[in-house]
């Protein structure tokens, strides 16, 4: 067997020309578990990773407990109001502290030999103490092991397994600015509503991360949810995929958006009305936007409330504010599984008539019973399945637009946005394996 | 002449119930959003939490009747991907329970398990429904139907193209 070190597995896996405009992907990306098992050490082991929303910890007491990034995380929120992000495993022989998704305690006992840790996770009990030196007594590992970073942007709660200098801020890049605008949707905070969905498909987690803002599949892979709402508000906007409106940006590290300002044929709760709501709710809709403009002033409330964005922070977690509001976030757990999180974000002080209305919507196109969302699914997994010829086709293509990519709007319907995670992907790829090649 | 609701035996129930466990695994779908009443509505609540409130948690399904129908519309196109080609279905219904009756309705719990075949995938669906039926002059009418799935995730199934 002839071993590969991480640069050789890398070769021949991008080809990015800016000048003849060709932008292709080898398709080994999706299926070699090699490579997963460098992205793992590359990209999830380094990079900012969202965890929670501050409102699901806004209780005294209250705790979340879940997989990110593949490794099972307890956060909580302790007596005196801080907020920790442990790994949910014992420092005994391992078992997992916490086995509820979610709930208030005081403190956490292991089930296994029943030592029981305080709400900022030190050991405070162990049954029959006696039998320990007094060097375990006093061994600082003896507790919950903290994650090495975890820090909070506009209410997003994210971690980081390795230590590093560059700080959430500063990875966050040029998308911190559209998380301060979905936070600015509520006077006082966003909230999640409920517990998240919790689903999957069997395909490479990156082909997530491609769909979730490509402009280019919409009329196609999603043309009955479009034919249900021309079916409900008549003419849909007939350049809706064609000639595109809207764009989209470049925000650093890896991360892109794709947004415009009206244009899309769906209302927005938070506030954009349409004819098939009825004039009762457009009063709410209209006094909803007067309050963002009062509040944030006329443009801002305007990009807030009539334009629409699929926010993609490298390298797992989607924000979409479009007909709902999803925080999407993912993990595989092998080059063709991955496991998502969707959790709907409101704004908290949205009336009862405007928030059945946005459950309504969000779940006309969003989820995995959605009209849409299960055929995005679909597309993902036959393209996984037929990655089984990469040795006679290797190449995704990813091309368009890209000869205008540098100008003042690259369209939606292009496909900046994945070259923009994909450049991102190889240079942490190439990077790690650099190190480990030395 | 019209049953009552006190009139209305269990067997009766697992008839109406089988029969639209036979319309789903036949795909005559527009036939089983028929079912419904004009103010009729179809759910599928939380998994960690069958008895939530649709305003305050996300579902997986919140149809009212103009969804469901379209629901049923939706899946008979051929461009709904995710099942085309339509998907093979066994809907299992058991457990029936008539558990209240008013004057012209009656509350009904079932336990159910639907198989769906597709490609290379099989996948199972367990789970236990809420019924509120009408007694109508043309039989019983679904005014609502809550099917809660026992799963603690939707994994590996990923997703709920078919209707429970
Ligand atoms: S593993 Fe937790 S107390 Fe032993
Ligand atoms: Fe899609």
């Amino acid at each position: 067997m002839r071993l590969e070190t991480p640069t050789r597995l890398l070769e021949n896996m991008l080809i990015d020309d800016r000048q003849r405009g060709v932008f292709r992907v080898n398709r080994r990306a999706f299926i070699d578990d090699r490579l997963f098992a460098l992205e793992g050490r590359a990209i999830f082991e380094r990079c900012w990773l969202y965890a929670a929303h501050e409102s699901e910890l806004a209780a005294s007491g209250a705790f979340v407990s879940r997989i990110v990034g593949g490794k099972p995380l307890l956060i909580n929120r302790d007596r005196n109001g801080g907020l920790h992000a442990f790994f949910n495993t014992c420092p005994h022989r391992g078992a997992t502290v916490c086995r509820e998704d979610r709930g208030r305690a005081r403190n956490f006992t292991c089930p296994y030999h029943g030592w029981v840790f305080s709400d900022e996770g030190k050991t405070i009990h162990r049954p029959i103490d006696t039998s320990y030196s007094p060097a375990c007594m006093e061994d600082s590992t003896q507790h919950l092991t903290p994650v090495p970073r975890f820090d909070s942007f506009a209410g997003f709660l994210f971690v980081n397994f390795a230590q590093g200098p560059e700080s959430l801020e500063t990875y966050l890049a040029g998308a911190g600015e559209y998380l301060k605008n979905i936070q600015a949707q509520d006077r006082e905070s966003m909230i999640v509503l409920g517990s998240p969905q919790t689903y999957s498909a069997r395909a490479n987690w990156k082909l997530l991360q491609e769909n979730s803002a490509d402009g280019y599949h919409a009329s196609s892979t999603h043309s009955t949810y479009f034919d249900y709402i021309r079916n409900r508000e008549g003419a849909v906007r007939d350049n809706f995929s064609r000639t595109g409106f809207g764009c989209v940006r470049n925000l650093g590290n890896g991360h892109a958006v794709s947004e415009s300002l009206d244009g899309t044929p769906w209302g927005r709760p938070l506030a954009r009305w349409i004819d098939s709501w009825g004039t009762e709710i457009r009063a709410d809709v209209d006094a909803a936007y007067a309050e963002m403009v009062q509040r944030v002033g006329a443009e801002r409330a305007k990009t807030i409330c009539h334009g629409d964005r699929n926010l993609l922070i490298f390298p797992n977690l989607v924000i979409n504010d479009i007909m709902g509001l999803v925080i999407r976030t993912y993990y595989p757990t092998s080059p063709s599984y991955f496991e998502v999180n969707a959790f709907a974000l409101a704004p908290k002080h949205e009336g009862p008539r405007l928030r059945d209305l946005r459950h309504r919507n969000f779940l006309e196109f969003l989820g995995p019973a959605g009209f849409a969302t299960p055929d995005d699914q679909e597309m993902l997994e036959s393209c996984q399945r037929a990655y089984a010829t990469q040795t006679w086709v290797q190449w995704n293509d990813l091309s368009r637009g890209m000869l205008t990519e540098d100008g003042p709007n690259p369209a939606k319907q292009d496909e900046l946005q994945m070259r923009t995670f994909w450049r991102r992907w190889h240079e942490l790829m190439r990077r790690a394996g650099e190190t480990e090649a030395v | 002449m019209n049953a009552t609701a006190a009139e209305i035996t269990r067997s009766e129930v697992e008839d109406f119930l089988f029969l639209e466990a036979a319309l789903l695994d036949e795909w005559k779908l527009e036939a089983w959003a028929a079912l419904f009443t004009a103010d009729g509505e179809y759910l599928i609540p939380p998994l960690d939490d069958p008895d939530a409130d649709p305003l305050n948690s996300l579902f997986l399904v919140y149809d009212d009747r103009h969804r469901l129908n379209e629901r049923a519309r939706r899946l008979l196109n051929k461009a709904a991907h995710a099942e085309f080609p339509h998907s093979r279905t066994v809907h299992l219904v058991s457990n029936v329970r008539i558990v209240e009756r008013s004057a012209d309705e009656l509350q009904v719990r079932s336990s159910f398990i639907v198989t769906r075949a597709k490609g290379p995938l099989n996948d199972t669906y367990p789970g236990r429904s809420t019924y509120r039926l009408l007694v109508t002059s043309d039989g019983l009418r679904i005014r609502s139907k809550r099917a809660a799935l026992e799963l603690s995730q939707l994994r590996p199934q990923g997703k709920v193209s078919i209707i429970l």
